[in-house]
């Protein structure tokens, strides 16, 4: 399991990487942790000649608040955030995600933005990021982009990046205080890609009721009926759980492709619902 | 339990740590010489087909070798000597059919890997696919596809066996349990792969083999006849190894083709494997199929098993034992540590398009006692009674010791029943009744399951003569030479590659010499510096090599104290030996003061005694049915019904293993067995589509237990010294992997007793578990199966 050979090369800002790109006709790759990258080039499933090193963009790195939102740089690493070394404006969500991702090896090089680009519906920060309302921040030669994270996804392992796009980062909101969110997956072994991943994040400040489903499809999806139920949901409500069960159930026929008496179906809803509990109980 | 000092039964640490701690061990990866050839091998994509031609780009013709290279090169044979084995021929680079997915079929070579890498993919290999055997059952159907048309059946071997009369016992029986039980497809998955390095020394005149081998005399033999060239010119060397478990103990047809190439090259040729070739083609294990009837009075006394096992053997056998062992030893230990008075067998050593099946750590054991432990306990359920008191009241009693037991296996010492009643008392089983009694606060499922098990350890010539292999490994041997100035050096031909035997072989020396075991060095692995001897596998090292170093040892002492004596003045029988001095009655000699006598002072030497202080013996313990360990292991497990997760929440074990030699070094191999039984139980898995291919190649997929899967361990012991042995110890590095699938099983049977459900296949992952409790919840009809 050895790649190919490959040319490196190790940029240090955000224009050399897309001119460079530009230069062999966008048939590079961009290395930041290279956590799945270098995996999928060794077994040959993937293959560049070029590799272009990002890890050193001092851009991509940094960290900020801007406009009541928080920018965090595409090469910042999951440990970084589980380390507390960058500020989490989201009551501990983000550092909560960050701390179960893989393992800590994996987390000291692997970063949030490679996590998205990369595109798996099974990872940790799409889905994560999904249900925050996060959006992406793109550059190509010209122009800086925002694109909602749920359009950036569209696809199995597929994003809106054209070729030489550098992805610069994530914008979160600021969550109030008041804010109530929640994470859960299942592995079945720790460390491993997740099997379901729910994440709930309830900002009635920010008018934001988000449920999102990840490791269910090919991409993380909104649960468009559970988003809505829980503006107004009572869990003290007598019916509150009989009501919950009818919308997950429908949610998921209407959302994903697995049968009702399928493993896959029931734990989704199992892990769903476990995300609902711990954040309404908050 | 522990021993003052430093000789048998110290906890002294082991010397191998402190190289391997600071990561300066030494493997074959790690081996640098100039001018190294890199092979990558080109291996089929199917399953099973023809191969019409190999077609290698001109520019890379002299890179790609094929079988039609090596004309002198024989197919690997091994056919053991068991009435009805079929005869079948591997050859080690396929040309005319592929068998499994990953077959190798040619060699490509670079400067480094993926220069090698490069090429072995620029190889069209032109297969007409056929279809592929997959199924280890359906492989024995008349209307199967045949792996080999001269066959008849995809049946290796079948044997039938009756002890007693099974229909008595059927007439006898208050209750009838019918269950099968299957165990998937394993790799044994070592942390480090397959690695060999072979190079031609001109100085010497030979092929020098660095390999990671659990037995490099034993390949010697089979690289030797394969490759037709002297054993005097063929010097295998094993480093360190990260691992083995029984996957570096069969000659792979990668490692009879690197040889040869090297031979043929006179350069030094490299292959080391990757982890998708380790899963994909090193020796498969484990998979099982087993159909039980076992027939039991009205208090869960057993009356009778009958037993149909099935073994997926996979497509071809390998080198030495070829596959019968593993149907061989599942029917001899299906009885388990129980009086069976009636039990009929029948076994099925399978072919299908797989890979082929080796020997991993307990071999058939797992899934006999899989078998037997879960039946025990559904007898005890049918009878309403506790499976751990219907356990031990099955047992063989230790007043019958020694006892024969139905399949003519000669238990040798022990008891039993205790060590259940020690688990329990362990495993602290009152308060789980209570706790099961109030219930878990998140919902979950509590349960606790117990596995019983013996394990045969150290037999000899009589036992592996009866398993009809080649190399019979009813030996071994050690030298032991004393330097000039008192420190030792003891070569064996065992294989050390975990089991510390570089620290317990010196515990030995020091226990009859009183040498301090930092001036002892054991030699190991290296078929030049060592006598010949048979490797470390089937649980036998310590036994074996211990006997012959202490044996050794004692010969040294002998003329040592003839020397001494002559020396002080005094006789023989008053001399004592301890802490590097040997004492007289009125005055004492260091040992190293003797041995510089007994090297460069003859003069000084008493008549007849001629210089030199070096001896070499052969060991055999003095029975070959074997000694046997046994031991209890429990656990206690947390059922998630929703998803199926289970997670453990307590073990513990309590084992006799005669007497131990090293305390640490025991406790290191049952935790280590333990962890690797866990991966069998829950997560380890190498599934195969319809069409033959395998469908966890990497890490990825294949799932291994890490720290955070594996739960502190209680370990208790019992010492039940065995008669026949040196000191009284017996073998134990494989029993700790041969209980958990059962006692996991068993547990997770107790926590769901209120919904019915039973698991009674491996690994027990959360898409069966839910699956089995959707079955006894009748929301699924017998035919019908959870769509997973």
């Amino acid at each position: 399991m050895k790649s190919g050979k490959v040319n490196y090369h190790s940029v240090h800002s955000i224009d050399e990487a897309i001119t460079l790109s530009q230069t062999h006709g966008g048939n590079v790759k961009y290395i930041a942790g290279g956590q799945s990258l270098t995996p999928m080039m060794n077994l040959r499933l993937i293959f560049s000649e070029e590799i272009i090193d990002i890890s050193k963009i001092q851009e991509l790195k940094q960290s900020y608040f801007f406009q009541g939102r928080f920018f965090i740089g595409a090469a910042v690493t999951h440990a970084m955030i589980e380390d507390g070394k960058v500020n989490d404006p989201t009551n501990g969500y983000l550092q909560y995600v960050a701390q179960g991702i893989a393992y800590r090896g994996v987390r000291n090089k692997g970063t949030i933005g490679g996590s998205i680009v990369n595109a798996d519906p099974s990872a940790d920060w799409p889905t994560a990021l999904l249900a925050l309302g996060a959006s992406v921040m793109i550059k190509d030669l010209t122009n800086d982009i925002e694109t909602p994270i749920g359009q950036f996804h569209c696809g199995l392992m597929q994003t809106t990046l054209k070729e030489s796009d550098l992805v610069k980062g994530v914008v979160v909101p600021e969550l109030s205080k008041e804010a109530k969110w929640s994470y859960v997956k299942f592995c079945h072994k720790m460390g491993e890609f997740a099997h379901s991943i729910a994440a709930i994040v309830i900002d009635p400040n920010l008018g934001m009721f988000n449920a999102a489903l990840g490791a269910a499809g090919d991409k993380p999806i909104l649960l468009p009926r559970l988003s809505d139920y829980l503006k107004s949901v009572n869990i003290s409500n007598n019916d509150f759980e009989i009501e919950l069960n009818d919308i997950l159930e429908r949610d998921l026929l209407e959302n994903i492709n697995y049968l009702p008496s399928s493993y896959e179906f029931n734990l989704h809803r199992s892990i769903i619902k476990k995300a609902v509990m711990e954040a309404l109980i908050k | 339990m522990d021993k003052p000092g430093k000789g048998v039964g110290a906890r002294i640490l082991r010397k191998e740590d402190a190289r391997h701690l600071h990561g300066k061990g030494q493997f074959v990866s790690d081996i640098q010489i100039p001018g190294i050839i890199e092979v990558a091998f080109v291996r089929s994509s199917y399953a099973h087909g023809i191969i019409k031609n190999i077609q290698i780009p001109d520019e890379f013709k002299d890179k790609v070798f094929q079988a039609s290279d090596f004309p002198n090169v024989k197919p690997i044979i091994a056919v053991p000597k068991v009435e009805g084995f079929k005869y079948s021929e591997h050859p080690a680079l396929a040309f005319e059919r592929v068998r499994f997915a990953g077959e190798p079929i040619a060699m490509a070579i670079g400067a480094n890997r993926s220069i090698a890498e490069d090429i072995a993919d620029s190889v069209y290999v032109d297969i007409e696919e056929l279809p592929a055997v997959v199924d280890l059952l359906e492989a024995t159907q008349s209307d199967s596809p045949l792996i080999r048309e001269e066959w008849g059946d995809n049946i290796y071997v079948s044997k039938h066996s009756q002890y007693g009369d099974i229909e008595l016992a059927q007439q006898q029986a208050a209750v009838r349990i019918e269950r099968s039980f299957k165990m998937n497809r394993q790799s044994a998955a070592p942390l480090e792969g397959r690695a060999i390095l072979a190079m031609w020394d001109h100085r010497l005149n030979e092929l020098v083999v660095y390999i990671g081998s659990q037995s490099p005399h034993q390949t010697r033999v089979g690289m030797a006849q394969a490759l037709g060239i002297d054993e005097n010119q063929l010097h295998l060397i094993t480093p360190d190894m990260g691992g083995a478990f029984g996957a570096k103990r069969v000659l792979y047809p990668e490692e009879l083709m690197v040889v040869a190439l090297a031979l043929k090259l006179k350069k030094p040729v490299r292959w080391i494997d990757d982890k998708r070739e380790h899963l994909m083609t090193a020796i498969h294990c484990r998979e099982h199929h087993h159909k039980v009837i076992a027939y039991a009075d009205s208090q869960g006394k057993i009356l009778g098993l009958d037993v149909d096992i099935h073994v997926d053997a996979g497509a071809y056998s390998h080198w030495p034992n070829g596959p019968f062992m593993e149907t061989g030893m599942a029917s001899r230990n299906i009885p388990g540590p129980y009086v069976v008075p009636n039990y009929r067998v029948k076994t099925f050593t399978v072919a299908t398009n797989k890979s082929p099946i080796g020997a991993y750590r307990g071999v058939a054991r797992p899934a006999a006692c899989f078998t037997i432990e879960r039946i025990i306990d559904e007898i005890a359920h049918a009878v309403g009674r506790e499976p751990y008191m219907v356990r031990m009241e099955n047992m063989v009693p230790e007043e019958s010791m020694p006892y024969r037991n139905i399949t003519n296996l000669l238990f040798d010492s022990g008891n039993y029943a205790e060590s259940v009643r020690r688990a329990a008392e362990l495993i602290e089983f009152q308060k789980i009744r209570l706790r099961q009694q109030n219930g878990e606060k998140d919902g979950r499922f509590i349960g606790v399951g117990f596995a019983s098990f013996t394990e045969q350890t150290a037999h000899g010539c009589g036992e592996w003569v009866s398993r009809g292999v080649p190399v019979i490994p009813g030996y071994e041997t050690a030298s032991a030479r004393m330097m000039t100035d008192g420190s030792l050096i003891i070569s064996v031909g065992i294989v050390s590659h975990g089991q510390g035997m570089e620290t317990s072989l010196a515990q030995v020396a020091c226990e009859e010499l009183g040498i301090d075991p930092i001036h002892v060095s054991i030699r190991h692995g290296d078929t030049q510096t060592s006598a010949f001897g048979m490797g470390t596998f089937a649980s036998r090292s310590m036994v074996m090599a211990g006997g012959a170093v202490a044996k050794a040892c004692r010969l040294l002492k002998s003329k040592i104290g003839v020397i001494t004596a002559h020396l002080l003045g005094c006789q023989l029988e008053d001399l004592r030996f301890e802490d590097d001095l040997i004492h007289g009655p009125t005055s004492s000699i260091a040992l190293k003061e003797v041995a510089r006598i007994a090297h460069l002072r003859q003069e000084a030497l008493p008549k007849g005694i001629d210089p030199l202080l070096e001896v070499l013996v052969t060991y055999e313990p003095n029975i070959d049915t074997g000694v046997f360990t046994y031991a209890t292991q429990v656990a206690v497990v947390a059922v998630d019904v929703d998803t199926g997760k289970v997670d453990i929440l307590d073990y513990a074990i309590v084992e006799d293993c005669g007497t131990v030699v090293n305390p640490l070094i025991v406790d290191g191999q049952i935790i280590g067995g333990i962890a690797q039984g866990i991966g069998t139980a829950l997560y380890e898995e190498i599934p195969y589509n319809e069409n033959g291919q395998p469908l966890a190649t990497t890490l990825a997929d294949y799932l291994i237990p890490g720290a955070t899967e594996i739960p502190a361990i209680k370990i208790g012991h019992m010492v039940s010294p065995s008669e026949h042995t040196e000191y009284g110890m017996k073998g134990m590095g494989e029993g700790g992997a041969i209980a958990p699938p059962a006692a996991i099983a068993n547990a997770i049977r107790d926590a769901l007793k209120s919904l019915g459900a039973e698991l009674n296949e491996t690994p027990m992952t959360p898409p069966r578990v839910y699956a089995a409790i959707m079955k006894a919840k009748g929301k699924l009809s017998k035919s019908s199966e959870v769509t997973l």
